[in-house]
């Protein structure tokens, strides 16, 4: 029998790979051939989708692009048998934008069934709990302290020390809180892994719990991933029923209950004290710090708040040792960044490696430049809040200091590229747009400024006034950056600014003018 | 409130009854149960939650998933954030609003509603669209109506 792999991961739905499916069932009943269909996680080479993998003795075999109406042709061809076939790109982890990853919390996505317990303890799943709960909860954190692992959902913030403190608060309740709104432009790194391998979190976010001494979990994850959540759902059922979940986690004394949480369509929910005000059932309102969360978080309990990718790189930092994972990395951040190239690029996806990698070896050797073939003009990082980058950034090392150095910002690690018809007037004024929509309304500054904002660059563009608008907008930038509560309305100056400053022509303002 | 009574809408909340911080939840329910969530059930949620009607009404304004009218048999959500601008989102949009669907009022035509949303998490296969929850990557107008008269029953 032969064993044939279909992703349902959404990016991979969103070019068919549903109906191609039920077509290769469909097809292979009707040619006799008898075959195993297994769904799986995306390998993150999102061009290539719909990508239908089949086992062989020498690894899987992977056709790319394959639509319904290919279907029966490629069966036919006895392409399953034979691995040869005109849309065949050979063996999946030998593709040159694969091979060289190192997939540490991506290692099971794409490659097991997300929905099998089984398959994901063959693969090496919950070997890290298992250490876990063999620890005293400050080994578990002095693990995830010496890993060196920071926060993926922006900040850089030190996990260990995050958890450290909860673990040091007394309280009869502590929450951890998995915060999966992941709403930046140009990322979807936590949606892949919660759909490819939602017990990787799920372990995560047990061993957390272990660590920090709380019982209850929370993921909060944004209404528009509406697979994530069925499948993170189906997941916490069965890893309930397995005893995995529960009041004795794997037969130990150990208890933990998670819960899945839907948003409701609001950016700033991704901020994590707007985000506790939503499980609180809330306006998602931001709350002033100090307290920070981890003092007084969820109903006010101590919390932990991590990124999806956060907690995911936990599992494997107790299995293989904190150790190997520090061993990886750029200066002050370790371990592994799943970037992922998104917006005008050929080859868009993941790709998981040590932090340190240039910008242009991200964007040029595996994103193989721009989808339209035109000049890349910039790129995005970080999301609506990250700076516009030029291509005389290129030799950058994608790390937290580095890139910040460079006057960008990591943040979740999503590098939009565009190419040179971007107009880049047009982008700081969306920047301004999506801050006056996505405010919370507490502070004046974010408000109000947005506003004044997009219209301070309307009359620049409109060549009214230049020198005084230029002026009032760098004011604005000013104000924002130092007034407002949050990154929100404290970060929209970086994309602003640094447009203006990189493409003042798309500004209509004159070469020579004083900026 | 077209096929619901009050009583079974009062029913279904049961389990968020007195619970303050549940009144996301209950009107995420609503919706779920209604399309949508009518002026009376923002009543029957404050009534259920134990707390005043401006509280929930402040939760319901504040977050855009609400909607206070029934929508259109097929919703179909359009991305316009940065990822897709890049991917040439706005070829898109202007072919949609040729068809008469506009992103930004998010009117009915032929059972069918538009609206904009930032970032579906499809940021590589832009521009990205879902209809009535299935995702369209490298979407174009003509792949988004095909899809939504399919699902038109
Ligand atoms: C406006 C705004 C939006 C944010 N959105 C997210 C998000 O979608 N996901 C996320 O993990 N962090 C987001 N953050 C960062 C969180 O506030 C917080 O730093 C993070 O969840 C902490 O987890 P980490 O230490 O694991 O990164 C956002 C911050 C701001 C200011
Ligand atoms: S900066 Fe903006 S989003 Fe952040 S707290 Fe202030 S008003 Fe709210
Ligand atoms: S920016 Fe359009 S799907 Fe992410």
């Amino acid at each position: 029998m032969i064993k044939v792999f279909v992703p349902l991961d959404s990016a991979a739905l969103s070019m068919g790979a549903d109906e191609v499916a039920i077509a290769i069932v469909q097809s292979a009943a009707s040619q006799g051939k008898d075959i195993t269909l297994i769904r799986t996680g995306s390998r993150g080479m999102l061009w290539l989708e719909p990508l239908v993998e089949v086992e062989t003795s020498a690894g899987r075999i992977g056709f790319a692009n394959i639509s319904t109406e290919a279907v029966p042709e490629l069966i036919k061809s006895g392409a399953l048998d034979t691995g040869s076939h005109k849309s065949s790109i050979g063996l999946v982890e030998e593709h040159d934008f694969f091979k060289n990853q190192n997939r540490v919390t991506f290692a099971r996505v794409g490659v097991i069934d997300p929905l099998s317990i089984s398959d994901y303890e063959n693969h090496g799943g919950l070997v890290g709990l298992r250490k876990a709960l063999e620890m005293s909860a400050a080994e578990v954190v002095s693990q995830v302290t010496e890993s060196g692992l920071r926060g993926r959902g922006g900040a850089g913030f030190p996990a260990g020390i995050k958890w450290q403190t909860v673990l040091n608060t007394q309280s009869d309740q502590k929450y951890i809180c998995c915060n999966a709104d992941e709403g930046d432009s140009g990322t979807f790194a936590d949606r892949m892994l919660m759909e490819g391998d939602p017990f990787t979190l799920i372990e995560g976010m047990i061993i957390s719990g272990i660590a920090v001494g709380a019982t209850q979990g929370l993921i909060y994850v944004r209404s528009e991933y509406p697979h994530a959540i069925d499948i993170l759902n189906r997941a916490i059922a069965m890893a309930n029923e397995y005893g995995l979940l529960g009041s004795n986690v794997l037969g130990s004394k150990s208890a933990f209950a998670l819960e899945v949480r839907v948003g409701a369509g609001s950016y700033v929910c991704g901020e994590e004290t707007a985000m506790l005000e939503s499980l609180e059932g809330k306006r998602g309102m931001v709350r002033a710090k100090p307290p920070i969360p981890a003092l007084v978080g969820l109903f006010g309990k101590p919390t932990v708040i991590n990124n999806v990718m956060t907690l995911s790189a936990v599992p494997m930092i107790l299995a293989q040792g904190a150790a190997a994972y520090q061993a990886l990395g750029h200066e002050r951040s370790r371990g592994t960044q799943v970037f992922q190239l998104a917006g005008n690029i050929k080859r868009g996806g993941v790709v998981e490696v040590a932090f340190g990698i240039t910008l242009g070896e991200l964007v040029d050797i595996y994103g193989g430049g721009t989808n339209s073939g035109k000049p890349v003009k910039t790129v995005q990082i970080g999301g609506p809040l990250g700076a516009y980058l030029g291509t005389e950034s290129w030799d950058v090392a994608m790390a937290y200091e580095s890139l910040a150095q460079a006057g960008g910002m990591l943040g979740h690690g999503g590098i939009v590229v565009f190419d040179d018809t971007a107009n880049m007037a047009k982008q700081a004024r969306f920047a301004m747009e999506f801050c006056a929509e996505e405010s919370c309304g507490k502070c004046t500054p974010c408000r109000i400024g947005s506003t004044r904002g997009v219209e301070v660059i309307d009359r620049i563009v409109a060549g009214e006034d230049q020198e005084k608008n230029l002026e009032l907008l760098e004011d604005l930038c000013e104000v924002m950056t130092d007034g407002s509560l949050c990154a929100m309305g404290g970060l929209t100056p970086m994309p602003v600014r640094s447009a203006l400053k990189l493409f003042p022509a798309d500004f209509g303002i004159k070469t020579g003018a004083k900026l | 409130m077209s096929n619901y009574s009050e009583e079974s809408i009062l029913n279904y909340l049961g389990p968020y009854k007195g619970e303050a911080s549940a009144i996301l939840r209950s009107l995420q329910l609503v919706q779920e149960l209604l399309g949508y969530v009518p002026d009376s059930a923002i009543d029957l949620v404050a009534k259920n939650s134990n707390v005043s009607r401006a509280e929930v009404y402040g939760v319901f304004t504040f977050y855009s998933d609400f909607r206070s009218t029934p929508p259109a048999q097929v919703v179909v959500k359009v991305c316009v954030a940065e990822a897709c601008q890049a991917s040439g989102n706005a070829e898109l949009i202007s072919q949609l609003h040729g068809q008469g669907y506009d992103i930004h009022s998010g009117k009915i035509k032929d059972d069918i509603q538009m609206e904009q949303t930032f970032c579906l998490g499809n940021c590589a296969l832009g521009p990205a669209a879902m209809v009535n929850g299935k995702p369209i990557g490298r979407a174009t107008s003509a792949s988004i109506l095909k899809t939504a008269v399919e699902l038109i029953s």
